[in-house]
């Protein structure tokens, strides 16, 4: 195998850079594309619950009772839309979603309480839609407990118990998001999804369209070796993408107040193997294909369901059964994700994403050998009988 | 130096059980414009790409500027150009920026380039058009651009793989002339084509059928050694119908129609004259003319491919 030489390297890349310069349309694919799907999926990929709509059922219609009603009006999490009479009201209510959630407040809370029985109230939540269903319900228990926690020691108060401490209080802190909010969940992931499925899908075209137009033979009968071709192809891409992944960073910085809370040249490293090794995958793929449809489906298909589905950037992959777990391990974006995760959210420094980085080394290294191993060892179907040239 | 350009010996290729060439041999002197004919999936493109190292032969061997196509593929490539019938130009860069592309690939450099980039534009005849899209270019130009890019490197040996496909009568003989002055100059050119007025241009050709070759030799070699029998052309009223009514004659050999005229190959040439004339306006049909021809190439191809026990068209569809 002849050592690479710039001297066929360069021919390579200003061809590609010319040609990815005359077709505007995939540049501005490449470039604006992510941008915009990372406003689109930012803002519509949103999991955060707040202003639930919520109906009333007070049957007690106690001071008590409204008390405990006030404490759903006062918090952003609900937004009180009815007080009901009767609890056959919910249903035609919940059924159009007018409302998500109700309380059911039985006829004898207030007497229940203070004769120091325990009264049951009933929450009513919608479950169809299970993630909104869950959290919900969280909120109207995590009320209703803080909401009793408080008459008890009212109750203890009274009997001149006063000072009397609940046994365990717990604080929460929540880190990296305080204050849970999706976007800035999303943004690492995203950049992943949107990176790796760009990249690949532009890629996968550059080899089958060099095979459609025969100039593939040409470059085979010149100088340029299989790897020298393939990394002329993939620099300007990377160029290109690395340019396009800032645009999406600057995009999370400004829309969704995502800072880079770590390292920005560790950062760099993390984004640029992550793409040499989609890039590779394309390229892979438009060497194994004999045309552009078939390239683009499979370039779609490698990339897009797996890196939705399969990285962690939406479904958290603890949360799935084991052998699905152990695809994830096949899904370069997981990787990608952790890293980026990582760096931007908590700031850490390579001791805690190098295992990251070796995977997506191997996944660069492993994608661009296939790639020119492929391509030296040339086409041996039969060929094909060709259109006459018109 | 070797004495041959190209020396095949037994080479085939096989596509499953579909044999595209089959113990091919021949050789190529150096200089030459070398032929290969057949129809459309004879094996001609087959040959050609195992000829310059994009195929592996299934077995057999040859050799490329004294150089052996298995054993020595990176110096067959050094010193052959290749250009297909596909024209393989980027359509979408200029006309320059192919021409340094391709001189870039192929090692050159920068000062080889500027040297040898006013001799392909004045050749192509696209001095004045360095600038425009290879896309905007008429069919002619193209070609004329992708053989210039083939040859860039001045290699000694050019593969021309159907480079006339779907060009028309001027460029044709154009590029024609161009193939005539690389040959001047000492280039073996070894070119296919499936027009058999083309293959007049050449010095030595080979017939290709099925995956066989069935004739070779110069064209006049060819025009006189393969068919003996004498060939009258008659010219009549009712060409199909004349036809029809040869055919079924002991005496006739072999018809084919050639424009509005009958090819007749026949015994003895008196005795054909005479019968023709006899049976055709036996049948009432006019006959206007009959003369003895040199048989035309096609001629000569039919009869191989006849005697090859198959119709001409027998190789243009694929299992």
């Amino acid at each position: 195998m002849k050592p690479l030489s710039l001297r066929c390297l360069r021919p390579v890349i200003k061809k590609e850079f010319r040609q990815i310069r005359r077709d505007a349309r995939s540049l501005m694919f490449m470039i604006f594309l992510p941008a915009f799907m990372l406003l689109m999926f930012g803002y519509a990929l949103n999991f955060d619950v707040k202003h639930i709509p919520l109906a009333v059922v007070d049957e007690d219609s106690s001071r008590t009772s409204r008390d405990l009603v006030d404490k759903f009006r006062t918090t952003e999490y609900f937004d009180l839309k009815a007080v009901l009479g009767k609890t056959r009201e919910i249903d035609p209510l919940m059924g159009r979603e007018a409302i998500r959630a109700a309380l059911v407040i039985p006829p004898q809370f207030s007497e229940d309480l203070l004769a120091g029985r325990s009264p049951s109230v009933q929450v009513i939540v919608d479950g169809s839609n299970a993630m909104s269903g869950t959290t919900a319900a969280g909120y109207v228990g995590a009320i209703l407990q803080s909401y009793s926690q408080r008459i008890t020691l009212e109750a203890l108060e009274r009997r001149g118990l006063a000072g009397f401490a609940v046994p365990l209080s717990q604080e929460v802190r929540i880190w990296y998001n305080p204050e849970l909010r999706s976007a800035r969940f999303l943004v690492p992931g995203l950049m992943a999804f949107i990176l790796m499925v760009i990249v690949t899908v532009s890629t996968a075209f550059s080899v089958v369209r060099e095979k459609e137009r025969g100039t593939m033979d040409q470059i085979r009968l010149s100088s340029i070796s299989p790897l020298e071709l393939i990394l002329g192809k993939v620099i300007p891409y990377v160029v290109i993408s690395l340019a396009s992944a800032h645009l999406v960073l600057l995009l999370g910085e400004i829309l969704f107040g995502v800072g880079i809370r770590g390292s920005y040249p560790l950062l760099l490293l993390a984004m640029a193997l992550f793409l040499t090794g989609a890039l590779g995958q394309g390229i892979l793929i438009s060497a194994v294909t004999r045309t552009q449809q078939v390239a683009f489906l499979i370039a779609v298909l490698t990339t897009l369901l797996p890196t939705f589905i399969l990285s962690g950037f939406v479904f958290p992959i603890r949360n799935m059964p084991a052998a699905v777990q152990a695809i994830t391990y096949l899904v370069p974006g997981r990787y990608f994700l952790a890293a980026l995760r990582g760096i931007i959210l908590k700031g850490v420094g390579f001791g805690a994403v190098w295992p990251q980085f070796l995977l997506l080394v191997g996944f660069a290294a492993l994608s661009l050998g296939a790639s020119a191993a492929r391509l030296r060892l040339g086409d041996e179907e039969r060929p094909r009988r060709r259109r006459r040239v018109r | 130096m070797p004495e041959y350009a190209v020396e095949v010996k037994a080479l085939t290729k096989k596509f499953g059980d579909f044999t595209a060439v089959d113990a091919v041999s021949f050789a190529v002197e150096r200089g030459r414009i070398f032929g290969f004919l057949g129809a459309n999936g004879a094996g001609k493109s087959t040959t050609i790409r195992m000829l310059c190292g994009l195929l592996d032969p299934t077995s057999g061997t040859a050799s490329v500027g004294g150089f052996d196509i298995r054993r020595q593929p990176e110096k067959v490539k050094r010193v052959i150009g290749y250009m297909s019938q596909r024209f393989s130009l980027y359509e979408d860069l200029t006309v320059v920026e192919n021409i340094r592309f391709f001189g870039g690939a192929y090692g050159l450099t920068r000062k080889a380039l500027d040297a040898r980039l006013p001799w392909l534009l004045s050749m192509a005849g696209l001095e004045g058009r360095e600038r425009s899209l290879t896309r905007t270019l008429s069919v002619g130009w193209k070609q004329r651009l992708a053989l210039g890019c083939a040859v860039l490197h001045e290699p000694r040996i050019v593969f021309l793989d159907e480079p006339t496909g779907g060009v028309d009568p001027a460029s044709r003989r154009r590029f024609w002339e161009l193939i005539n002055e690389l040959s001047e100059s000492g280039v073996t050119v070894f070119v296919t084509t499936h027009y058999l007025d083309e293959a007049e241009y050449c010095n030595d050709i080979r017939l290709i059928h099925a995956g066989r070759i069935v004739a070779g030799g110069s064209p006049q070699e060819l025009k006189t050694t393969v068919i003996r029998n004498p060939i009258l052309e008659v010219s009549s009223d009712r060409v199909i119908d004349a036809m029809e009514v040869l055919q079924r004659e002991p005496w006739v050999l072999e018809t084919s129609i050639f424009g509005t005229s009958l090819h007749v190959s026949v015994g003895d040439e008196a005795e054909g004259r005479r019968l023709v004339r006899e049976r055709l306006e036996g049948e009432g049909i006019a006959v206007l003319r009959v003369d003895r021809i040199m048989p035309s190439l096609e001629d000569v191809f039919i009869h191989k491919i006849e005697e090859h026990g198959g119709a001409a068209g027998a190789g243009e569809e694929r299992p």
